[in-house]
Formats: C-alpha cells, structure tokens, sequence
C-alpha cells in the first residue's frame, strides 16, 4: 500500500474517532437533559394539579366579597343617604369618595360634604374615638381627641362640664370597731343581759 | 500519486478541524442545556410546593361565605334597627 493511502486511511480512522466522542458526549448530555425534562414536567405537572381548582374558589371568593361589599354599600347609603354616606366614608377615611361607591357609579360624581357639616358633634366625635379611624390620628381641627396609644381619661372631656364636677373631698369612710374614735349605737343595753327573752 | 498526497492534507487541514468544530459546537451547546434544566426543574419543583398552600383557599372560601353571612345578619339587623335616611 502506498504511503499516501495509509495517510488516508489514518486520517479516516482519526475523523471516525472524533465523531464517536462527540456523538457519544453528545448523547450522553442529551440523556441528562431528557432525565431534567422529565423532573420538570413533573413538576409542572403538579402545579397544573394544585391550580386547578384556584380560578373557581377566587372566583366564588371574589362573588360572596361583592355581595358584601353591595350589602354594606347598600345599608349605608340606605341608612344615610348617599351624599351623606360620602361624607361619613371622606370623613373616616380622607380621599376614598373620589372613587364612589361601586354600587352607585354617580357616587363618584359627587362632592362630598365634610362629615361635621353632615352629622352631630357626638357622631363625628365617635367617628374620631375610632381606634382605626385616621381622622382620630391627624385632626385638622386641633389635637386629637383620644390618645390612641394610652390614653382612656380623656373621654371624659367630651361630656358637658356639669357631668365632670366631682367634690374636691369626698367624706371619708366612717371608721368601725372596738378602737374607732366614735362609736355608734352607744347603748347602754348592748352587751348585758336580756330584759326579756325572746319568745316569751 | 500527487493527487492523492493533495487529498490526504486537504482532509487533515480542512476537513477534520471543520469535523471536530462542528461536532464541539453541538457538544458544547448541549452541555450547556443541563444546567439550564436543572434550574428549571428545581424552580418548578419550588413552584409546585408554594402551591401546597392553595388548599387552604377552600377554607378561606368557607370562612369568607361565613363572613359574608354574619355581615349580612348583622347588616339585616342594623337595617331594622335604624331609620332609613330622609328622602331629598
């Protein structure tokens, strides 16, 4: 055989060799990717199972909150009417009737009236005693009514005067005994014997 | 002769570095899919057990009906108790 063709066949052999590592490298990844695809379609898989049901349950959720937000809806604007309901939600929460209520689309039409031109003082101080109310936190008006981290006397302020005035020295409690400085019932009778038994 | 000394360099200057190129390039590339799908395959693994929470949803549903239940009581209740508002 003449040099050139043992060249030849040495260099076939040589390419042979290099598609024989390759391709088995090759298939070799190829196997690692179909065993991650095969975890990753399990994967999914169990997603696809556990969302199923999630689109029916949020939506059953998402019915029964509307049908209680109309509920409330409805009762406050049936109780207060609904530009006075306006007010009493700006009042209590600054900004939320611009969007209206949901219910009644010309709410959001309206201006709403500032809550102390709606109801009674009382009502609106209740409004601010309102542990989440934010009116209670920041009142335009002057300082808030309630401390609303420890405060509990300051209640009292807000009835009229005349409930508030108490004696500045209440009597003291009488004192009783052997030892107290007066006695009362100071009968001579009390302690000796009976004038007459009882029954007789 | 000559012919054949020319076929055997063309085959080991061109042909095998053109070989062993292609053949690295697609090694190459599928060596780097691995990774990518074990990323994938442990984000969906991670995914599927954030979900183990959505069967608690059927008790929220529950306790959202309930709600929505004792509110609307309540609101029947306060519907009798209170005046409706005057007509404008």
């Amino acid at each position: 055989m003449p040099a050139a063709g043992v060249v030849l066949l040495a260099t076939v052999v040589l390419i042979v060799l290099a598609l024989v590592y390759y391709l088995v490298s090759t298939i070799l990844a190829l196997r690692e990717i179909t065993n991650g695809l095969d975890d990753v379609i399990a994967g999914v898989g169990e997603i696809l199972e556990k969302s199923a049901p999630v689109n029916a349950v949020v939506n059953d959720i998402n019915a029964n909150l509307d049908a209680g937000v109309d509920l409330l809806e409805g009762l406050l604007v049936k109780k207060a009417g609904l530009h006075d309901a306006l007010g009493l939600v700006d009042g209590l929460y600054p900004g939320a009737a611009a969007a209206g209520f949901r219910r009644f689309p010309e709410s959001a039409t309206i201006t709403p009236p500032r809550i102390g031109e709606v109801y009674t003082k009382g009502t609106l101080t209740l409004a601010r005693l309102g542990r989440e109310a934010p009116i209670a936190l920041a009142n335009p008006a002057g300082p808030v009514l309630r401390n609303v981290e420890g405060g509990s006397l300051a209640a009292r302020l807000l009835y009229p005067e005349g409930r508030q005035e108490r004696p500045e020295n209440l009597p003291r409690s009488p004192v009783i005994g052997a030892d107290a400085p007066t006695q009362y019932e100071q009968r001579e009778d009390v302690g000796q014997p009976r004038k007459r038994l009882p029954g007789r | 002769m000559t012919l054949w000394w020319i076929g055997d360099v063309m085959l080991l200057v061109v042909v095998v570095p053109v070989v062993v190129y292609l053949l690295n390039g697609v090694l190459t590339t599928a060596r780097s899919i691995v990774p990518s799908v074990r990323r994938i395959a442990t984000v969906a693994q991670a995914g599927s057990k954030d979900l183990d929470a959505t069967a608690l949803l059927l008790t929220t549903q529950d306790q959202v009906a309930q709600t929505v239940a004792g509110v609307a009581n309540y609101g029947g209740s306060l519907d009798v108790i209170l005046d409706d508002a005057e007509e404008a």
